[in-house]
Formats: structure tokens, C-alpha cells, sequence
């Protein structure tokens, strides 16, 4: 656990300098805003306590908050995240539930399950983060269409992430 | 009899740890949520703390050295802008001027007193991709720039300058919903409200012109000049279409923007010396 923290921290600084620098600036027809620093919540140990899952997504989303000058809008998205991250946990365990010493990865515990994992709180994020932003309904159809396709990039860069992941496992 | 009630109490009292304890991890994340949507709710009111904008120093220094990395990749843009931006002033030199009076409207000279002073600044981060998008440009109050100061660029109007540090400010874009600027048709007097509908970064929005305004496409829109904060006339785009509901009494008219607002890199901060005396005379007209 130790041992992995380094690794961790730089993660952080790394998808949070991805996402101010490289991804807030894809103007891809308007509409598409990939968040894709929520990897680091999906990344987070299954023993991370609940407590500390809390208080990470809260400084990650203030972090995105401060170089993106939205106050509050991506820690309250990111919070909500991490709370439903347990009982999301919880509910698609698999059969012999998770074994010590691996992590949520498509490496550990497939595909299917990694999928299920990833699509349920990308759009817990992004559902919230975009109608706090527009702040009403009456943009109701356009915000949809915003969230539909800003999910699909940050998942094709999720995953494009986990390949990585993969390989480097196998190569120890 | 009191020995009894100070069991209960601290019975209860410990109880009520226990339950708080028990359940930190929903309480954690209440607390939490309610901090963001504090925040979130004081970031609308003007006034809010301004430590957390982009204008703040950590960020406005991460911004300011990728751009100072990117820059070198533009420099060919960026001296084809200075060099039109250069003619635009050149055009604006009363010697360049013989028979239009439409330019002096920009400089504004009478009895030798200059109204509006202008100071270049250059733009370090920028948005058109949200429904609110500022731009943080890297001068700051030592260079003189104040709160609601108007900013241009030499294609036209940029926005609105919100919050302003010792070296850098952030700006609200016009591509911002919750800004609307008071505009007209050139050389027709017809004013309105011109906003953005968040939709595309290329168009926004004039409304409030009355039905018997004489309106073509291909119009210029500009500044009315009317709100202190810009002088009137300068461009802020073409008339792209003219819309009618049945029974308004009101144009809708949707605008080409002469901005290109993907493409700033150099903007003008505009301060209107004689604003104060303005707004003060303007004050006594409440009713």
C-alpha cells in the first residue's frame, strides 16, 4: 500500500495537468468536454478508506475547480462520485468477491466488470457536473446530448489508460 | 435524582458520538457537498472571494508558462495579428484621417482631455466550449486594470473584465450567458441587448430591436456606448439573420461575431476616465 502511494500522487498531478492543459482545450463541435481526471477516483485502492475516498475527490475537484474557474462545481460532481463508489462496489462484486492485493483494473477483473464499473460513475459525474453548470432544465436536450458524448471520450480515454495498465502488469 | 439525570445525559451524549461515528462517512460527505455548494452559490454573487479564480497566482503562473511554451509555436500568427493590429492604430492617427468622422467616435478628444486610454494585454487562457467561458489575460491591477473594465481586441468587443489580481485578471467572455452588453445597429441608432445563447461560439444574439427598425443582413452591430464601459461604436459583428415571432413587437437577430474567439492571443483593456462621474450622475436618477 506504502509503496504505491508515489505512484499515486503522481497520478494525481498528471491527470490533473492532462485536464487543464490538454483536455479543457478540445473544442471538438462545442459539445464535447471530456473530464477525464476522474480516473484517479476509479484508480483508488478497494481498501481506501471511506473517509479519505471523501476527502481525495474533494481536493481533485477543487483543484480542476481553481484552474478552471468554476468554485465548487467539480468538487460537488466529484464528492457524489466517490460516495456512490462503495455501494457501487458492493453491488457488481463477483462471485468469490475482491481478492487482497489486486486493484480496480480491466487487468484484475475483466472487461464486463471494469465496464460496469466506469459507465456508472462517469455518468454520475458527468449528469451532475453538466446540469450545475447550464444551472436549469430549459437546456434540457442539449445538456443530454453534452453529457451522452463527453462520457463517451473520457471512457475511450479510460480505457485507452487501462491498456497501458495491462501492459505494464504483464511485463513484471 | 441529579446523579441519574447526568447518567442519562451523558448516556445519550455518547450515543449520539456513536451514531455520528458510525455513519462519519455520510456525514463527511455532507459536509463536503455542502462546501461545494456553498461555494458554488457565492461564485454567482459578484463579490465573492476572488483567491479562487483563475486569476489567482498559482494557476495564472501554470497558465502563464505553457503559454510562454506554446507561444513559439504561433509567433507566425501572432506577428500577422501585431502587424494588423498595427495598421488598425495607424488607421486610427488623425493624420490618416480627411473626410470620415466615423473613427473619432473611438477617441473621444474634446478640450484636450482623453476619455478612454487603452493597454494591451495578452490573453493566457480561454474558453468557448462552456456555457460560462472566461479568459484570463496576464496584466493585473499594477498595470492599472480595475473591475469592469470593457476589453477588445482589433477584430472587436471581447468581454468584461471580473476579477482583478496584482498581475493578472479574468475576463468574462461575451461567450458567457450571464453577460449581455447593451448594443446597436451602426449608423441606424436602434439599440438592444446583445447576449449568448451557449450554443455557437460564432453567433450571439441581439434583442429588443423594435419591428419598424429598418434591419438588412450584413449590417454592422456595434457598441451603444451607452453603458460606460465601451465607447460607442466599436464592431462586434454582422447581421446574420433576421427573425420575427408572430405578434412581438421585437427583432430577434441572430449576429456574426467579428471575434474569433478560438483564435485571441492579444487583446486592449479599455478604462473610461470619466466613468466614475458618469455612474455618479446616473445614480441620482433613482426613483
Amino acid at each position: 500500500m506504502i509503496n504505491r502511494l508515489p505512484g499515486y500522487i503522481l497520478s494525481f498531478f498528471l491527470l490533473v495537468l492532462l485536464q487543464i492543459l490538454v483536455f479543457n482545450n478540445i473544442q471538438f463541435s462545442g459539445y464535447v468536454n471530456p473530464y477525464v481526471y476522474i480516473l484517479f477516483i476509479f484508480m483508488l485502492p478497494f481498501e481506501t478508506p471511506g473517509y479519505l475516498l471523501l476527502i481525495l475527490a474533494f481536493i481533485l475537484g477543487l483543484t480542476i475547480d481553481l484552474f478552471s474557474n468554476t468554485p465548487g462545481m467539480h468538487s460537488f460532481a466529484t464528492v457524489l462520485m466517490a460516495f456512490v463508489r462503495p455501494s457501487l462496489l458492493r453491488a457488481i462484486a463477483p462471485r468469490d468477491d475482491y481478492q487482497p492485493g489486486t486493484t480496480p483494473s480491466m487487468h484484475d477483473y475483466g472487461f464486463g466488470w471494469y465496464f460496469k464499473y466506469t459507465v456508472v460513475l462517469t455518468l454520475v459525474h458527468h449528469i451532475t457536473l453538466f446540469f450545475i453548470e447550464v444551472y436549469d432544465f430549459s437546456y434540457f436536450f442539449s445538456t443530454l446530448w453534452r453529457i451522452i458524448s463527453s462520457s463517451i471520450f473520457t471512457l475511450i480515454f479510460v480505457f485507452i489508460a487501462q491498456l497501458f495498465v495491462f501492459k505494464k502488469n504483464k511485463r513484471r | 435524582m441529579v446523579f441519574v439525570f447526568y447518567e442519562t445525559i451523558e448516556n445519550s451524549m455518547r450515543n449520539f458520538l456513536l451514531f455520528i461515528f458510525r455513519n462519519h462517512f455520510t456525514f463527511l460527505f455532507l459536509i463536503l457537498e455542502i462546501v461545494s455548494f456553498y461555494l458554488l452559490v457565492n461564485f454567482n454573487s459578484y463579490h465573492r472571494a476572488s483567491w479562487i479564480s483563475s486569476s489567482n497566482k498559482i494557476s495564472g503562473n501554470v497558465y502563464q508558462s505553457y503559454s510562454n511554451a506554446t507561444q513559439y509555436l504561433m509567433l507566425q500568427q501572432i506577428n500577422e495579428e501585431l502587424a494588423k493590429e498595427n495598421a488598425y492604430l495607424r488607421s486610427q492617427m488623425p493624420a490618416s484621417f480627411k473626410d470620415s468622422k466615423d473613427y473619432f467616435s473611438l477617441v473621444y478628444d474634446s478640450l484636450n482631455k482623453r476619455q478612454y486610454t487603452y493597454r494591451s494585454a495578452k490573453v493566457i487562457n480561454n474558453s468557448v466550449n462552456k456555457h460560462f467561458n472566461y479568459l484570463t489575460i496576464n496584466k493585473g491591477s499594477y498595470n492599472g486594470i480595475k473591475k469592469e473594465m470593457g476589453v477588445i481586441s482589433a477584430k472587436g468587443v471581447v468581454g468584461i473584465v471580473k476579477d482583478v489580481t496584482l498581475h493578472y485578471s479574468s475576463v468574462i467572455s461575451l461567450l458567457n450567458t450571464r453577460l449581455s452588453i447593451s448594443a446597436k445597429l451602426k449608423g441606424k441608432g436602434f439599440f438592444g441587448a446583445l447576449g449568448w445563447d451557449g450554443k455557437d461560439y460564432r453567433y450571439a444574439w441581439l434583442n429588443e430591436i423594435p419591428v419598424h427598425a429598418p434591419v438588412t443582413v450584413g449590417d454592422l452591430v456595434v457598441t451603444s456606448g451607452y453603458s460606460a464601459i465601451f465607447p460607442e461604436g466599436i464592431l462586434i459583428g454582422t447581421v446574420e439573420e433576421v427573425e420575427k415571432d408572430k405578434g412581438e413587437s421585437f427583432f430577434r437577430i441572430k449576429v456574426k461575431l467579428s471575434v474569433d474567439f478560438k483564435d485571441l492571443s492579444f487583446v486592449e483593456v479599455i478604462s473610461n476616465n470619466m466613468r466614475d462621474e458618469q455612474l455618479e450622475l446616473e445614480s441620482t436618477n433613482n426613483d
